[in-house]
């Protein structure tokens, strides 16, 4: 079972599925994406995925992918990947997907490359350090 | 079904060896030898055994020509890419020209890449010889008999004196040639082409090659399934990686090794071997995509191991 959250920080959309993106899940992944597509393209933003819990990624889930760059694009918004576990990234490399999207170790990495205001709603979301 | 020999493993336009990597490969040899000695031609070899392949060996430049040994007296082949030239002398060196022979001929489609090699088939000049070409196009005669009209060839078709056939084969219907049964399915590529499933004795051989597949379409990933369930080899277009694939080169007819180890693993096939290879790419660069798509393999299996390989001009899978 596939499942995606999403939150806004200013112009950029974070969005982090978890689970498998296979054959089985990938037109519900895809389809997950289509209005936060819509979202970061009307701000001219960016989309961030946080990847932290997606345990795999098939060709139909990296096709996927690829539309939403190509609409981002055309919009006049970015996307990024971030926080890969070490299969998924290996998929990318292996794929070429990592010459194709932004990989960022971090969402917060990617955020700040992006919007100045998004990174700073992002930092103002993030709970104190503990003492 | 025996063995299987790969007589023309490269994509679209053959291609050799350069001086320059023929030298670099010799530098590597070289400095790997540095302050051994060798007591022997066999020390030699063992030595030059003992390197890695695209330093020890090459992937070879032919086009697509693959043999499939039976056990029968008959030649089955697919593809009459450049690699047929060479397949041919290996028949005449074998047999001689003096006892006819049967050749059947099986065509993914007639792109040039495919046919450039039957106007240097030798034994098909040989009177006695019977060839059957096999083929789901419509225009396979024509196109093979084209190719070697003026200008483009000095020797006509017509010059071709053993007995030629040619057989349509109906898409998704088994076919008996010989001892085996031999079922076709449509391929996405220009013009179409078509995949062979070979059956006999137990053993499955699938020969898909110059085959784009579409990553959205569920139905049509389960049908590639389906053709290639339980073979014993898949002998599968992994031209592009997948981001090529589906981005600069999409319609370009050609598929990637991800995409072929997700069907072959589907299909609980038991080798993947990688074909049509990339004429921009050279031995490191196949080499480099062999070892990735053993690592994909790797990371994603969840059954039986998959065996992966990269077919080279002159390599024989034992069935």
């Amino acid at each position: 079972m596939l499942e995606t959250s999403s939150r806004q920080f200013a112009d950029v959309v974070v969005a982090a599925p978890t689970g498998r993106i296979d054959h089985q899940s990938a037109a519900q992944f895809e389809a997950a994406l289509a209005p936060l597509v819509q979202g970061a393209c009307s701000g001219k933003g960016a989309l961030v995925l946080d990847f932290s819990g997606v345990e795999y990624i098939s060709s139909v889930g990296l096709r996927a992918l690829m539309i939403a760059a190509k609409q981002l694009r055309a919009g006049g918004a970015k996307i990024a990947v971030t926080n890969l576990r070490p299969v998924v990234a290996e998929i990318l490399a292996i794929s070429r997907f990592d010459r194709l999207l932004g990989v960022f170790p971090s969402v917060r990495g990617a955020i700040e490359l992006f919007s100045a205001a998004g990174l700073a709603a992002f930092d103002a979301a993030q709970p104190p350090p503990a003492r | 079904m025996r063995r299987i020999r790969f007589w023309g493993t490269r994509g679209s336009l053959p291609v050799a060896l350069t001086a320059a990597a023929v030298r670099q490969k010799i530098v590597t040899a070289l400095r790997g030898a540095s302050g051994r000695t060798f007591a022997s031609d066999a020390d030699i070899g063992r030595y030059v055994d003992g390197l890695a392949f695209p330093v020890a060996g090459t992937y070879g430049g032919s086009t697509s020509c693959v043999e499939i040994e039976t056990g029968g007296p008959d030649h089955v082949l697919c593809d009459l890419g450049s690699g047929v030239r060479a397949f041919g002398q290996a028949a005449l060196a074998r047999h001689g020209p003096a006892l006819p022979q049967t050749y059947h001929i099986f065509m993914s489609h007639v792109h040039w890449d495919h046919i450039m090699g039957l106007p240097f088939f030798t034994p098909a000049y040989i009177p006695g010889n019977r060839i059957f070409i096999y083929g789901s196009h419509r225009w396979l005669e024509s196109a093979l008999r084209r190719q070697q009209d003026e200008p483009s060839f000095p020797v006509d078709f017509s010059y071709l004196r053993a007995s030629i056939e040619f057989v349509h084969l109906e898409p998704g219907k088994p076919h008996a040639v010989g001892d085996m049964t031999v079922t076709t399915m449509l391929q996405r590529h220009a013009g179409d082409s078509y995949g062979y499933r070979f059956e006999a004795n137990g053993r499955s051989i699938v020969y898909t090659t110059d085959s784009e597949h579409q990553l959205g379409d569920l139905a049509q990933t389960e049908s590639f399934a389906t053709f290639f369930r339980d073979a014993d080899v898949v002998i599968f277009d992994a031209m592009y990686s997948l981001a090529d694939a589906v981005s600069i080169r999409a319609d370009w007819g050609h598929s990637s090794n991800v995409v072929a180890v997700e069907l072959c693993q589907m299909a609980g096939v038991r080798h993947l071997c990688l074909f049509h290879h990339e004429p921009a790419f050279d031995d490191h660069a196949i080499d480099g995509v062999l070892a990735d798509t053993r690592r994909l393999e790797e990371i994603t299996r969840t059954g039986d191991p998959l065996r992966v390989t990269a077919a080279y001009d002159g390599m024989e899978i034992e069935l």
